[in-house]
């Protein structure tokens, strides 16, 4: 079920703002891609014009495709909810919804898309908290306030509800930014477990991380104050990290900048 | 501190000037202590008079009769025409400024763009500034002389709804800006069409404190008068439809009462002010304490 | 860990409908444009009925004392009422700022967090006591207690105008009402007020007293000084809501229409209380000179408050430091 995602030639702005400028990136599904560089390098406003969150911004606006297994999802008749319905999002702070239930967060998708009947939707949520690893952890009090949960628990909450839907690709926008070490090295197992069915996007700060979680690294960067973000190189994470073609590449991931 | 200035500016500073600050701030802050107790004074003595001089007239005769055939000298008569009033009044006057009032905020917020958008926001906060009388003056020109509707009811509810419109977009635009935009997003990214994002996601995370608001402003328009006399004008009788000529309403059978000569309509007023005060208060705490369980802290 | 079992229940979302979106916004949006045309309502219907009243006294309605609009051979005007309102009004708040300052003063800067937002929320009931009960405190418990203050002002301070009573007579006078509006206002300025005083940044209060202030002087540099576009706002904001009061002042005032700097003295008349008192018994005359009144008042409080928002508008952006 997991597909493969291409951009090609994305340019994205915020306001008169270009933020990122003809990004054009392959990635596989099955597998895990990292998105790394410095901050304001674009990366996160890239993820988003993946599932077309970006234009949720006020003033925002892009250019370029994203290609779905082929088919644009900026083209004509392609409705935004739809798109986000199959490339679903996880942030950088867990974010369940402050008034549902355990069950209600990850049944959220699903219900306010229109799906009825308690059982579908209960087989749902069992395999989303599953997959998620959640499910042992809550499976007593499914009825709690999601917001009673830990930090990481949350977090991973929010994954059970992004895929609660049956999305093909899952974008992940720093998720373990605001957790704890523990909770983070959870997480980073989960991202390996999820990969056997989803496309997974990754953008992230620590470098240590993508070494850990991800086959494939872009590394983003910034020419300047208030230039555009570009992929200076994209390859597979392990000569990423060893021997990359890039000098600025090097320069990062040696922690010289950033 | 002044420890700490004694031994860091000994040399400089002399010990008279370091008493003449120090006495300069008692003096001061105990003023300011005194202001709170002078705000507090009236409360109190509104309150304590109120009831006192309200729970002698107040009977469950006063709360179950209405003023029909009680003449001005006669001790019997009653609120209960004017309660089922103020009911009907608030009640219409409700049903048209909450969910207009919401869809105002929910523009205002989520979809507003560009001069329609400012220009709604100023003309809330222009609608708060009016006096409640005006509001009263725009009904009896619109609907009662205008449409020649005449004195009723529901006139009375289109005039408190006027006062209560702002009041409702006010506090729900304060409680929707205090949804984190991340909730929003959350809800976008699993596809969930925005309408719904704000009916599913939005309204419920801010209803504690959507609700507050709306009680509030409840309690402000039970309490107006002065649009009750240019709309429904006042009647001795019970009027159980608002549609159908004068009615009287709480506030107003107070003011009417009050203003007798003779000691029994005094009495009554008291009573009616004392049922009209424990309304309003009641309802008042209630939205304070429902505010207190809210999911949104205001900063 | 489970893999997605290939042959459980297909779970796929049904098709929303795709002008749902569209309904909603476009409902949004209605709302918004009928507040705009309610307002532009409110004025038209106002100033139509007001119009024949205005035609009918002419510039006499600006600067008349008289209010006899239903009798052809007498005259009307607003002068009596218009002083009376700002008079009343101005009084109201020259004892009502001082304490609604001090008290929020002293519940932001100098109370226990806990016990400023509770004592906060008490002060707060004083607004939500209907005008009417305050009309009727007014009259029974506040204007006799006043007696004996309006006479030891009298007999103090009688040398000058403001406080002299000629006939020694004192009671349901325009400093009673005054000393009612007061008690009104006062929530409404201390809570805009506290508003306001929150928004001074805590590094600004640290810094005077970390060079040695004490607690009022840092009041005096940081606070006062930072919030005063604010407070001026919040006063204003009081005297929009003290000109429009109607029926607390229809009750506490003995009405009658003079032009006369004796506040201690009873009568004198506003133009609201004056639309509720003389509403019921007035004929079609009447009623159109009580709207032309009302829109004079409403003009008023109009400009009043836009200004005051705007001054409060502005000083929030200076606290925030941003557009």
């Amino acid at each position: 079920m997991s597909k493969r995602i291409e951009a090609e030639g994305v340019t994205a702005w915020f306001g008169s703002h270009k933020a990122i400028e003809s990004v054009s990136v392959a990635i596989e599904p099955k597998q895990v891609t990292a998105l790394i560089g410095p901050s304001g390098c674009g990366k996160s406003t890239f993820i988003r014009t993946l599932n077309r969150m970006h234009e949720v911004v006020p003033g925002a606006r892009m250019e370029g495709k994203v290609l779905l297994d082929g088919e644009d999802i900026y083209g004509d008749g392609v409705s935004a909810t739809d798109v986000r319905r199959s490339i679903g999002m996880v942030f950088q702070r867990p974010n369940p919804f402050p008034t549902m239930s355990i069950r209600d967060n990850v049944a959220a998708g699903l219900k306010l898309n229109g799906v009825r009947g308690k059982s579908a939707i209960d087989d749902a949520v069992e395999r989303s908290l599953r997959l998620a690893g959640l499910w042992d952890e809550v499976s007593t009090r499914l009825n709690r306030p999601g917001a009673g949960l830990s930090g990481g628990q949350q977090q991973r909450l929010c994954i059970a509800r992004a895929i609660a839907v049956e999305p093909h690709v899952l974008l992940m926008d720093e998720p373990c930014s605001a957790l704890d070490p523990v909770s983070t090295l959870t997480i980073e197992d989960l991202i390996t477990d999820l990969k056997d069915d989803y496309t997974i996007v990754i953008v992230t700060h620590n470098m240590q991380q993508a070494a850990r979680v991800s086959d494939v690294t872009a590394f983003f960067n910034i020419g300047g104050p208030g230039e555009p973000g570009r992929v200076v190189e994209m390859g597979a994470t392990s000569k990423i990290f060893t021997k990359p073609d890039d000098e600025r590449t090097e320069a990062y991931i040696t922690g010289r900048f950033g | 501190m002044s420890a700490a200035l004694g031994v860091g500016l000994g040399g400089v500073v002399s010990a008279s000037t370091r008493r003449r600050r120090s006495v300069v701030n008692a003096i001061a802050c105990t003023a300011l202590g005194a202001s709170v107790v002078i705000a507090l004074i009236p409360l109190a003595l509104v309150l304590g008079y109120t009831i006192s001089k309200g729970s002698k007239a107040l009977t469950g005769s006063f709360l179950t009769h209405s003023m029909r055939g009680v003449g001005p000298l006669d001790g019997t008569g009653g609120a209960y025409h004017a309660i089922i009033g103020t009911l009907e009044q608030v009640l219409i006057a409700s049903l048209i400024a909450i969910p207009l009032g919401l869809l105002v905020a929910v523009y205002i917020v989520e979809y507003g763009r560009g001069p329609l958008r400012s220009a709604v926001r100023f003309l809330i906060d222009v609608m708060t500034g009016i006096p409640s009388i005006v509001a009263g003056l725009f009904i009896f020109a619109f609907w009662v002389l205008g449409l020649h509707r005449g004195f009723s009811g529901l006139a009375a509810g289109l005039a408190l709804a006027v006062l209560m419109l702002p009041v409702v977009v006010r506090s729900a635009e304060e409680m929707l800006k205090l949804v984190p935009d991340n909730l929003r997003e959350a809800s976008y990214a699993l596809g969930i069409p925005r309408w719904r994002t704000v009916v599913s996601v939005v309204l419920p995370t801010a209803s504690a404190g959507i609700t507050t608001g709306v009680m509030l402003a409840v309690a402000r328009v039970t309490g107006e008068t002065a649009p009750l006399l240019l709309t429904a004008f006042g009647y001795d009788a019970i009027r159980t439809s608002p549609a159908k000529g004068p009615q009287s309403g709480l506030p107003l059978f107070v003011f009417q009462q009050a203003g007798s000569a003779f000691d029994v309509a005094v009495r009554r007023a008291w009573a009616g002010a004392l049922t009209l005060i424990a309304i309003v208060l009641v309802l008042t705490v209630v939205a304070r304490v429902v505010a207190g369980r809210s999911q949104l802290k205001a900063n | 860990m489970t893999t997605t079992d290939a042959t459980a229940v297909p779970v796929r979302p049904r098709r929303q409908n795709p002008r749902g979106d569209q309904v909603f916004h476009a409902a949004a949006t209605a709302a918004g444009v009928a507040v705009l045309l309610l307002i532009v309502a409110i004025a038209a219907f106002l100033i139509a009925r007001a119009a024949p009243a205005y035609h009918r006294a002419g510039w006499r309605f600006l600067t008349e004392r008289e209010w006899f609009p239903d009798d052809p051979s007498r005259a009307f005007g607003i002068l009596a009422l218009a002083f009376g309102t700002i008079v009343s009004a101005v009084l109201a708040l020259i004892l009502a700022v001082p304490v609604a300052l001090g008290s929020a003063l002293f519940l932001t800067e100098l109370a226990p967090p806990a016990l400023g937002r509770w004592v906060g929320h008490l002060v707060d009931l004083l607004a939500a006591v209907p005008s009417v009960v305050y009309g009727l405190w007014g009259v029974y418990y506040l204007v006799p207690r006043l007696i004996p203050v309006s006479r030891f002002l009298d007999r103090t301070l009688g040398f000058i105008p403001l406080f002299d009573s000629r006939n020694n007579t004192y009671g349901r006078s325009l400093f009673a009402a005054a000393v009612v509006l007061a008690i009104m206002v006062l929530p409404i300025v201390a809570a805009i007020a506290r508003e306001v005083f929150r928004q001074v940044p805590t590094a600004d209060r640290e810094a005077a007293l970390a060079l040695g202030a004490t607690r009022w002087e840092a009041i005096r540099l940081a606070v006062l000084p930072y919030s005063r576009g604010g407070v001026v706002g919040a006063v204003m904001l009081g005297l929009g809501r003290a000109l429009g009061e109607t029926i607390a002042i229809a009750l506490v005032l003995a009405a009658s229409f003079k032009v006369d700097i004796h506040v201690l003295e009873p009568g004198g008349n506003t133009i609201a209380a004056n639309i509720a008192t003389k509403f019921g018994e007035s004929g079609a005359h009447g009623r159109e000179a009580l709207i032309a009144s009302g829109l004079v008042l409403f003009a008023i409080t109009l400009v009043v408050n836009v200004v005051a928002r705007g001054v409060v508008y502005r000083s929030a952006i200076a606290a925030e430091g941003r557009p």
